[in-house]
């Protein structure tokens, strides 16, 4: 027994080994040091879960069995990693940016992010993976029991049914350690450092025990390089036989399974640092699969020729160094097989858990919960347990298949079964990376017939018959449908059943997916992500997905510390609020936020999930044609943005001119009014001082001519007038600008109130001779106005005339139409006109186009303009004409009402 | 990493002639692309050879044959992997060549 027990305590030793370098990793990560654990080697050698307990027994097994084949599991995987440049650059590319947590939220996430989908893919996964972890659990029970049986041998007892608890201690303490170590927290992007760096000194653990016992078998048994070959060609296996169909076949799936596995795609796409490791893993890790498959051929025909005929080719790394007495090789080979076996549990159940606990866990237990994503309180404890019990259950899954399935069946075959159904997912991955026309639709329905053939065909025949279906369904079909056979589908008779399922499920599933994906129409969404991933080189901006305003950011804030948790939440909103500009600590709900914030989530529970919850806050995904055709082609979202911007800015610069416009008449107004203040002081004070000056003439000269005293008194007087006028023009203007001014409306002719107002203004001798020239026909009507008021308008607008017309033969024609509405009537003169500059500033109060002239106080224009105010009209400076021109418009219903 | 592209612009039009450098990298592509299918050829040959049948060659021959072909890619990965890697530092962006 002693054999066993030092097996044992190697064991647990290893295992408390690796639970530091766990243990140590997270530490180092944790504080920020751990630059080593995202090393390209590092990466390179998480990749080797590839090599499972299958892969280190059954290879040689396989090699024992049927030769060369063995090397076609592992040539498949090569060839990806050789052309990684075609499609695991671009997953990788996809997986960073979309912030993908597995293969089944990439699925759902490239399907307009349907969670049915995901549902589906984590299913298939689910079943398709149980058998492979049966066979890892089979696998160690299979080398326990290789040293059991030597132990007993040596005692001379007989063993007991020890095999079922090795099974169950091992599935247990596994389950223990991914639950540690895969769930220590929820990482944002899904990365386990301390599993990773696990599972790398896992990688080299097995290699080296391989290359140990193969450099046993070749240079310590088989007597060097050379004679090792002839040995090989002289054995069973010397000779090139070879299944074309198997070896393609086999290269194929084992392609395809490397890149569908769940636990391939942790390590390849989640695990993933840095884009740069590929590259070296794109040789690095071909070679780590050269290396481990050198020695397989020489230790299978060792073993063939040294051992008794019957022992179980699969445990010939352990047994042929057994018989050799080399127990310490043996123990070293035994913890590379269990290093094997229990790497690929711990990624499987952690890849397997995270599907299952953001796919169908989270989904139900938000909607039952009820009150959704507003709901306070931390859901993190929620997901962190639910995958803790998918890892549990997953595990505990595997165990209950290796039970069911007694365990005998060899191991090879177990695995291809499992490589077959996870491969049904390849061509929905494919298609939705490289092809924008795949569908939802065409996804679940190519997904779901692969399943089903791979069901009927590969899995539910590998329990043996008689398990599930009968000896006569198997041999006769269902119903006594012989075509239906489901080892020979459509009447394939003799093919090796792995390829015949490979065949018939991936060919259907195939064109199925494309079938109807080519009569589909996809949502809106989905074109959207369509584009995102297909064209992953191209955008690496998300889409336009969310309609910011609707969102409360509150409540998204409520929500996103159920799932970040408090801290990591106020974190982020405080970051996101500081890089919008705003004080607080709530961001505006932009849909940039919001593409972060979905982002964010979606690294926690999944895509689907994320993008469920937020649009439970939002109100839903709002994306429209318009958002398709933004996509589409951003050179339309540039022009307009760009055209937006053109706009505001002319309407900014129209604005300006304006200002400028105000701020310099505001100027000139002011200069005027300056002006007129002097101007009223000395029109006031000039009057006064003549009047002063002459009355005081008349006071102190006694003797004074009468002839002269008249003059001086009359002069008294006429000033008197003029001071009086002055004031009386200010005081009409107030009136009139205050509108207590009464209006006497009578009726009479626009002729007769012309020719009053002619008559009026020509009747001063001031001023110069002045024609006018009229239309008698046009004036012959009849207003209805204060005609009083409307003929002062016309006497001020003769005088000007008549005082600043500065033509030889000063002319005035008055023109009188009728328009639509209103009647129009333009004075206009033969001089130079009013200047430009002038034109907006002689209806001011005290205007003056020229000091030089100063004939009145500058009232006039303001005076007549307040009068056509209050008849209804206007009077504005009539520009383009020869020379000084008014235009005095007044409502037609000033005519009409007399008519 | 890459794709710093200017989101707003005028649209991106590559140029239709380009420098020695980029030339050479863009060819260094094309291999990488290439490879595996030269790995498929390769490994697909054996299905030709006579099997099963006394003309069939020795499994030691094969083995070396087949362990010949994946050295050659592995080195040839390797040497591609390292002409990326460096064009990657020079050029820092990859975006035209999806």
């Amino acid at each position: 027994m002693s054999t066993l027990n030092i097996l044992i305590a190697v064991c647990a030793t290893y295992v408390i080994f690796l639970f530091l370098i766990a243990f140590m990793a997270e530490r180092a990560a944790m504080r920020g040091r751990g630059h080593w654990l995202r090393s390209p080697v590092v990466y390179t050698l998480s990749l080797s879960i590839y090599c499972t307990g299958w892969t280190f027994y059954g290879a040689v097994g396989n090699a024992a069995r049927s030769g060369l084949e063995y090397v076609t599991i592992y040539l498949g995987p090569t060839l990806v990693m050789v052309g990684w440049w075609w499609v695991l650059r671009k997953l990788v590319r996809i997986g960073r940016t979309q912030r993908v947590t597995s293969i089944a939220d990439l699925i759902s996430s490239r399907y307009g992010k349907s969670n049915t989908l995901a549902v589906g893919v984590t299913i298939l996964a689910v079943i398709a993976i149980t058998p492979y972890i049966a066979l890892q659990l089979q696998s160690v029970t299979l080398a326990f029991e290789v040293f059991a049986n030597e132990a007993a041998a040596e005692a001379g007892t007989a063993i007991g049914q020890a095999q079922d608890q090795t099974a169950l201690w091992v599935a247990l303490g596994l389950a223990l350690f991914t639950v540690i170590f895969g769930t220590r927290n929820l990482d944002a992007n899904e990365r386990h450092h301390g599993v990773v760096m696990a599972i790398a000194v896992e990688a080299v653990v097995k290699l080296t025990a391989l290359l140990a016992v193969g450099v046993f078998v070749v240079w310590g048994l088989g007597g060097g390089v050379s004679a090792t070959l002839e040995r090989i060609d002289a054995s069973a296996l010397g000779h090139w036989q070879m299944n074309g169909g198997r070896w393609v076949g086999m290269t194929l799936l084992s392609a395809a399974a490397f890149l569908c596995l769940p636990r391939m795609f942790q390590v390849l796409v989640v695990e993933n640092d840095d884009e740069g490791h590929l590259r070296t893993a794109s040789w690095a890790f071909p070679l780590y699969l050269m290396l481990m498959s050198l020695f397989v051929l020489p230790i299978a025909v060792t073993g063939l020729d040294l051992m008794p005929v019957g022992t179980n080719p699969d445990t010939f790394v352990l047994t042929v160094p057994l018989s050799q007495g080399k127990e310490g090789l043996a123990m070293l080979s035994f913890l590379g097989g269990f290093s094997s076996a229990t790497s690929m549990v711990i990624v499987a159940a952690i890849a397997l858990s995270t599907m299952v606990s953001n796919h169908i866990v989270m989904p139900v237990w938000l909607r039952v919960s009820g009150g959704g994503a507003k709901v306070s309180g931390d859901v993190r404890h929620v997901v962190l347990l639910s995958r803790r019990l998918s890892i549990v259950g997953i595990v505990l899954l595997g165990y209950f298949y290796y039970r069911l399935s007694g365990g005998g069946e060899a191991l090879t075959a177990i695995g291809l079964v499992s490589f077959a159904g996870i491969a049904q997912v390849l061509p929905v991955l494919l298609g939705g990376i490289f092809w924008r026309g795949a569908t939802r639709t065409g996804a679940m329905a190519g997904l779901t017939v692969g399943f089903g053939l791979w069901l009927y065909t590969s899995f539910v025949p590998s329990f043996g018959a008689g398990m599930v279906f009968s000896e006569a369904l198997l041999s006769h079909g269902p119903l006594g449908l012989y075509w239906l056979r489901p080892e020979a589908l459509f009447g394939i008779q003799g093919m090796d059943p792995t390829l015949h399922a490979l065949l018939w499920s991936m060919s259907l599933s195939t064109i199925t997916f494309f079938v109807i994906s080519l009569i589909t129409f996809p949502a809106p969404l989905e074109r959207l992500q369509a584009a995102q991933f297909v064209s992953i080189y191209q955008h690496t901006g998300g889409p336009r997905s969310w309609t910011g305003g609707v969102a409360q950011t509150e409540d998204l804030m409520i929500m996103t510390q159920r799932i970040l948790g408090s801290h990591e939440a106020q974190a982020l909103f405080q970051r996101e609020a500081r890089r919008q500009g705003l004080s607080g600590d709530l961001p505006e709900p932009t849909p940039e936020f919001l593409e972060l914030l979905e982002r964010e989530l979606s690294g926690s529970v999944g895509a689907a999930t994320a993008h469920a919850m937020i649009a439970q806050i939002v109100g839903g995904m709002q994306v429209s044609v318009e958002d398709l055709m933004a996509v589409a082609d951003e050179t339309a979202q540039i022009m307009e943005y760009s055209a937006r911007l053109e706009a505001q800015s002319e309407e900014l610069s129209r604005t300006a001119r304006q200002l400028r416009e105000a701020n310099r008449k505001l100027t000139r107004l002011s200069v005027q009014k300056d002006a007129f203040l002097s101007q009223i002081s000395h029109e006031l004070r000039t009057p006064m001082t003549s009047i002063r000056a002459f009355s005081e003439i008349l006071r102190d000269s006694a003797e004074l001519a009468p002839e002269d005293q008249v003059k001086y008194a009359s002069i008294i007087h006429d000033e008197a007038i003029r001071l009086t006028r002055l004031l009386d023009d200010l005081l009409d203007l107030s009136v009139l600008e205050n509108g207590q001014v009464n209006l006497n409306i009578r009726q009479g002719r626009l002729g007769a109130v012309l020719d009053r107002a002619a008559d009026a203004a020509m009747a001063s001798e001031a001023g110069r001779k002045l024609t006018l020239v009229r239309k008698a026909k046009s004036e012959d009507f009849v207003l209805t106005t204060d005609l009083d008021r409307l003929s002062q308008v016309f006497i001020n607008l003769i005088n000007n005339a008549r005082k600043y017309c500065d033509a030889d033969n000063p002319r005035l024609e008055i023109r009188v139409f009728r328009g639509e509405d209103r009647i129009f009537l333009d004075f206009v003169d033969n001089g130079t006109g009013i200047a430009a500059e002038a034109r907006d500033l002689i209806f001011e109060k005290f205007a003056r186009v020229s000091d030089q002239r100063a004939g009145g106080a500058g009232l006039g224009l303001a005076i007549c303009r307040q009068i056509m105010r209050r008849l209804g009209g206007e009077i504005s400076y009539l520009a383009g004409e020869s020379g000084a021109a008014f235009r005095v418009i007044l409502p037609a219903e000033v005519a009409m009402a007399a008519e | 990493m890459s794709d710093n592209r200017p989101r707003f612009g005028p649209p991106h039009r590559p140029p239709p002639f380009l420098e020695r450098g980029t030339y050479i990298q863009r060819r260094v592509m094309d291999a990488a692309r290439l490879l595996p299918l030269l790995g498929v050829f390769l490994l697909a040959l054996p299905l030709l050879w006579p099997a099963g049948t006394e003309a069939a060659p020795a499994t030691s021959r094969t083995l070396t044959y087949i362990f010949g072909v994946w050295t050659v890619l592995i080195v040839a990965a390797a040497f591609l992997a390292y002409r990326l890697g460096r064009g990657e530092g020079a050029r820092g962006r990859d975006a035209a060549d999806g």
